[in-house]
């Protein structure tokens, strides 16, 4: 059995929970209340979206063969074929190597500005996937597809709504949004560069990641110009790993704060 | 010296309502953000599916002190109220 859809749907799973994670650490610190509280309504989508991900994933993997099963994760955790894996042995238990996210997804969250700009440029490109995923001939992935899709138009109203604002606002925020944007642009690239499992996607839907890049630059674009914001050069050097497991030096951080309880008491419930 | 985004009173209709009900208030940059923020604060828990938003400082508000002289009036003129109809059977339950 091909294991190109599992390492498709661990993509798309870790994307969620690690940019969900990382938006959640802005609980309790957001520059207002309502803010504050948009944000947690947002990484709580995200989530949402990961586990949803990871039980379909779970499920396939329990269902490999014991060969397929031997090399898929190197994190020590899942070296026994028996073991029973679920939503939270996926969330919790692998190394970083393991992980499959963009690189985009565990850049710390800086300030305001960076914050909306890593969302507003993964927004953009999930409502295209996910659109497409809708249409999926996998019946649960176009579910859980058509289902995001809601969260993510929500998401990237809002993300694009602060870009404008700040972009189109007083010199200050002009310069920490356009500050913002050009220091994550690098990460973009990776959006659209296809992984090997990312050829589950047209096998899927009959579309390619890479078409979906020309209809994201231009929406992206359309916002940084009602933003009065210069957008970054189309083919500047980009960031690559995240999606075959060479993560940058934050996606450590992030795990050893995530996975700790579930490390230090394996089995802990509330 | 006032930092804060201009205040915002938030109505919501439920689903299942016919009007919008005061929620509570928030605040917001502009309108666009005021229907974002109510959306986020008052409709997490499905509260409503309609939102309106009004400046705080558009609502105004009679003065609790008037209470007598506008409202005790209509207490004792029974004949404002239309209850001295006989109904049809077929309007009975109206």
């Amino acid at each position: 059995m091909s294991t190109k859809k599992l390492k498709f749907l661990l993509q798309l799973a870790d994307n969620a929970l690690i940019l969900g994670h990382r938006i959640s650490e802005w609980t309790g610190h957001g520059p207002v209340l309502e803010q504050d509280i948009a944000l947690t309504n947002t990484a709580l989508d995200h989530l949402g979206q990961a586990r949803a991900l990871y039980q379909y994933a779970a499920g396939l993997y329990n269902g490999l063969e014991a060969a397929d099963k031997q090399d898929f994760f190197s994190s020590p955790a899942f070296a026994d074929p028996e073991m029973n894996v679920t939503e939270d042995s996926l969330a919790y238990l692998r190394d970083s190597w393991d992980f499959r996210n963009l690189l985009l997804c565990e850049q710390p969250n800086g300030d305001w500005a960076v914050t909306v700009a890593r969302s507003f440029f993964y927004d953009h490109f999930s409502y295209l996937l996910f659109s497409t995923l809708s249409n999926a001939s996998d019946a649960t992935i176009a579910a859980i597809a058509a289902k995001s899709l809601k969260e993510v138009s929500y998401h990237r109203r809002w993300s694009s709504e602060w870009v404008i604002r700040l972009g189109d606002g007083t010199d200050l925020s002009k310069e920490k949004m356009q500050y913002a944007i050009d220091e994550l642009w690098s990460f973009t690239g990776e959006l659209f560069l296809p992984s090997e499992a990312d050829m589950v996607l047209e096998a899927e839907t009959g579309c390619s990641l890479s078409s979906l890049k020309s209809q994201w630059a231009t929406s992206v674009n359309q916002v940084l110009e009602e933003a009065t914001l210069t957008a970054p050069a189309a083919d500047a050097w980009m960031q690559t790993g995240g999606k075959t497991g060479t993560h940058t030096e934050h996606l450590g951080y992030v795990l050893a704060e995530l996975q700790f309880m579930q490390r230090a008491y394996p089995g802990l419930e509330w | 010296m006032n930092n804060e985004w201009p205040l915002w009173e938030i109505f919501i209709r439920s689903k299942a309502g016919l009007d919008h009900k005061h929620v509570g208030s928030l605040h917001a940059a502009d309108a666009a953000m005021a229907i974002e923020n109510a959306r986020d604060v008052y409709t997490r828990r499905m509260e409503g599916v309609s939102i309106w938003a009004v400046e705080s400082k558009y609502i105004h508000a009679s003065n609790p002190d008037d209470a007598a002289a506008l409202y005790d009036p209509a207490n004792d003129k029974v004949y404002r109220h239309p209850t001295f109809y006989d109904l049809p059977e077929e309007l009975k339950h109206m």
